[in-house]
């Protein structure tokens, strides 16, 4: 309850943090009218998590700043998808700014025009805080939040990239190196492997639709690219079969049984009970990692990143934004509360807590930043060293959720001993069909 | 939705002649307001939705009968249907078959037999979802329970909803736990009814159990267990909680029955033109089964008064 009364002057003074400046600090030289439009009140629409809960718990700050009244509510991810799709459909949503997921409904939203152009706001001084520059974002947020004419759409929030937790004791007590390469990642998840002790060397997502977000990652060190020039899905190629190839060695040789319906809920799980020694993931999982209530293997994790492929070592990259509806009254308003959200002092907040990864480069390199950071220093560094080799994890289509099914299904297929190749071709000669006829649309 | 459409038989009822008073229509108008509305309305505008191309945040496009030329050679609907087929036969049969033993066993007087009743029927009060969660911990292959039973006995560790061939049995598992109990209790009902003299003249005719239940019981509560059959069927036939819960129609697509399809196609893919014509074909079949089933009943009638029963 305290921290409802903390003021702009408060939080000034009490926070360490350099970020907090960034904002608040510098009234006399920005030329930013914070309260003009004050008195009005916002709808915003939230995915559950850690990203919607940093924005609930510091909200009044915002509406100190501004006398902007922010209403907010977190729904479930999948649930909010579907709520956002049909009320944006009806053209009168009940919100004005809407969290989504890029790597889900880029394309989507694009198409249909649900989302506000936020260009001229960007250029107004009047409007924007003139530490808010484009350059500021990664490459990988920008590639998220524009359109093919170059407009921001909405602004990159928060990145996330799959990389490499290992559990440092199994490692040992095996006498087994990190993992720099693929070759080596299999070589050592079969020697952690151990049945009879119930200890497996890899765990990650079987289950459908989820587990391409894994495979994906593969893919791309296989030197896969997902479209050709023409539009073209490329997911069955040579790339695709040595990636399913090494998925299902890893998933059947050294893997908890059962993985074919892991989602990363119960990765985690076998992965904090100490019965997996690798887990390639989300970069979002260190908090629970390293929570003594919930973890058996706190302090002895290590973060790196995602084993290099024969062709390339990457980092498959996932992203939210924070965008304003087109059907919004209350545009400008609402992009203030964007530009709040993904605020210098909102993104250190995030980063510290472990809870997401600002696109901006401005906090994620910023020594005071980094500093108070709660999660361990090679987490953080494995962030860094991910996002100098981020790469998008699916492909900027419209039927992103099709795609993620049936390629999905058929590579949860090879687990339980189908063949690759054939897998692949049957679910692609069902995706082409569905890929051409919403592009035509 | 699907399954209310045949209430709607009663609208085309033939004027009547002179008798009745001129003014009997507005007696008629709010039910027929309400038939309208939530059955004939939702009917006619899912049939002309499958007629379209439909895409949430796409304009519409009238596509004629090519929705419905699509599943023709949709390959996940082809096992989807399979799939449903399977679930449905396993889950009315079994529980058919345990909740009549169990009527059988609770219709005997015994100590207790009130209270055990009553524990019988508890897994038929808990909410499809949160048991389906239970559940699923109990399936894990190394952490559940049931893994950890079939050890004591000898039996390596399955690996229950996460293997394609065990997947569907092991959720017919949950189905049959959970419903058996109804089935039971509709059998006692018919168990209660019967008359005793039948038993008193077979027990002098020396007939043993086996034969007392095969020509007695069963041909006397064949018209309860065919009620039970059908609620068990049409229930089957929609189920979703249950799946959804556990694997999603996973692993890869091994359970996905035509309501998960549907779902994905209507909800998650936004294709609501195909999603609608699913939906129509889905519910033909029910009326196909429903049709079969009726049909078994009326055969089953005309067997009993030829055989005098």
């Amino acid at each position: 309850m305290a921290d409802h009364k903390i003021t702009r002057r408060t939080l000034l003074t009490g926070t360490a943090a350099a970020g907090a400046l960034s904002l608040t600090g510098f009234p006399a030289r920005a030329e930013v009218n914070w309260k003009k439009y004050a008195g009005t009140k916002l709808e915003v629409i939230l995915a559950k998590g850690p990203r919607g809960d940093n924005l609930q718990k510091y909200v009044k700050e915002f509406t100190d700043l501004t006398g902007i009244q922010v209403e907010s509510e977190q729904i479930p991810e999948q649930q909010q998808r579907q709520k956002c799709v049909i009320e944006l459909t009806s053209g009168r949503p009940s919100f004005d700014v809407v969290h989504l997921s890029y790597h889900v409904q880029k394309r989507q939203f694009e198409k249909a025009g649900w989302l506000a152009d936020l260009t001229p706001y960007m250029k107004d001084p009047t409007l924007t805080a003139p530490d808010l520059v484009e350059s500021d974002f990664s490459a990988a947020g920008l590639q998220y939040c524009k359109n093919d004419k170059g407009q921001m759409l909405s602004l990159p929030w928060s990145v996330d990239y799959f990389i490499l937790y290992y559990n440092k004791e199994l490692f040992q007590k095996k006498g087994v190196a990190v993992p720099k390469t693929f070759d080596e990642m299999v070589a050592a998840a079969e020697k952690l492997t151990d049945p009879k002790e119930g200890t497996f060397g890899f765990v990650g997502r079987g289950l459908r639709n989820a587990n391409m977000t894994l495979w994906t990652n593969f893919f791309l060190n296989y030197g896969g690219e997902f479209l050709d020039a023409k539009g073209n899905i490329l997911t069955d190629g040579p790339e695709a079969i040595a990636a399913t190839k090494l998925y299902q060695t890893l998933l059947t040789k050294s893997a908890p049984p059962g993985v074919a319906g892991f989602n990363w809920m119960e990765s985690m799980a076998s992965f904090t009970q100490g019965k997996s020694a690798m887990w390639i993931d989300g970069v979002g999982w260190a908090p629970p990692l390293e929570d003594p209530a919930a973890s058996r293997v706190v302090g002895k994790v290590g973060y790196t990143v995602v084993p290099a492929g024969p062709k390339g070592q990457y980092s498959a990259t996932y992203g939210d934004g924070i965008g304003v509806a087109a059907a919004s009254k209350n545009k400008e308003a609402a992009y203030l509360l964007c530009q709040w959200v993904v605020s210098k002092t909102q993104g250190a907040r995030l980063l510290q807590a472990g809870g997401g990864v600002p696109f901006r480069n401005s906090i994620l390199n910023d020594a005071e930043v980094q500093k108070g950071v709660k999660m361990p220093r090679e987490w953080l560094q494995s962030v860094i060293d991910s996002a100098k080799i981020s790469k998008l994890g699916l492909p900027v289509i419209i039927p992103v959720a099709e795609f993620r099914d049936l390629v999905g299904a058929g590579i949860t297929a090879t687990l339980a001993g189908s063949d690759p190749a054939t897998e692949l071709k049957k679910a692609h000669d069902q995706f082409r069909p569905i890929l051409e006829r919403s592009e035509k649309a | 939705m699907t399954q209310s459409a045949p209430a709607a038989a009663p609208i085309g009822a033939a004027p009547e002649k002179q008798l009745r008073p001129p003014s009997y229509w507005p007696f008629v108008v709010p039910a027929l307001v309400v038939v309208l509305a939530i059955i004939i309305f939702p009917w006619v505008f899912t049939i002309w939705m499958s007629m379209n191309e439909w895409k949430v945040g796409s304009p519409t496009t009238f596509v004629g009968f090519s929705n419905y030329l699509r599943l023709t050679s949709d390959p996940r609907f082809a096992e989807a249907v399979g799939h449903t087929l399977v679930y449905t036969v396993l889950s009315v049969l079994l529980p058919l078959v345990f909740g009549t033993f169990a009527a059988v066993v609770f219709h005997q007087k015994f100590a207790g037999r009130g209270f055990l009743r009553g524990v019988f029927i508890m897994p038929m009060m808990a909410t499809p979802v949160a048991i389906a969660l239970v559940w699923t911990m109990m399936f894990h292959p190394q952490l559940g329970v049931l893994n950890y039973l079939l050890s004591l006995v000898g039996i390596p560790a399955q690996l229950w909803v996460f293997h394609p061939a065990t997947v569907i049995p092991s959720l017919v598992l949950v189905e049959t736990w959970q419903w058996t109990p109804l089935v039971m209790l509709i059998v006692l009902g018919g168990l209660a009814a019967i008359p005793t003299e039948p038993y008193e003249s077979a027990q002098i005719d020396g007939a043993s159990l086996w034969q007392v239940f095969r020509y007695i019981t069963l041909p006397l509560i064949m018209p309860f267990l065919f009620i039970a059959g059908m609620i068990r069927m049409i229930d089957a036939v929609k189920s979703f909680d249950i799946i959804f819960a556990i694997t999603q129609g996973g692993p890869g697509s091994a359970s996905e029955t035509i309501n998960l399809y549907l779902y994905s196609v209507a909800f998650v893919y936004y294709d609501l033109g195909y999603g609608s014509a699913i939906a129509v074909v889905f519910f033909l079949l029910i009326v196909a089964l429903a049709a079969v089933m009726l049909y078994a009943r009326q055969r089953m009638l005309w067997t009993e008064i030829a055989s005098g029963a």
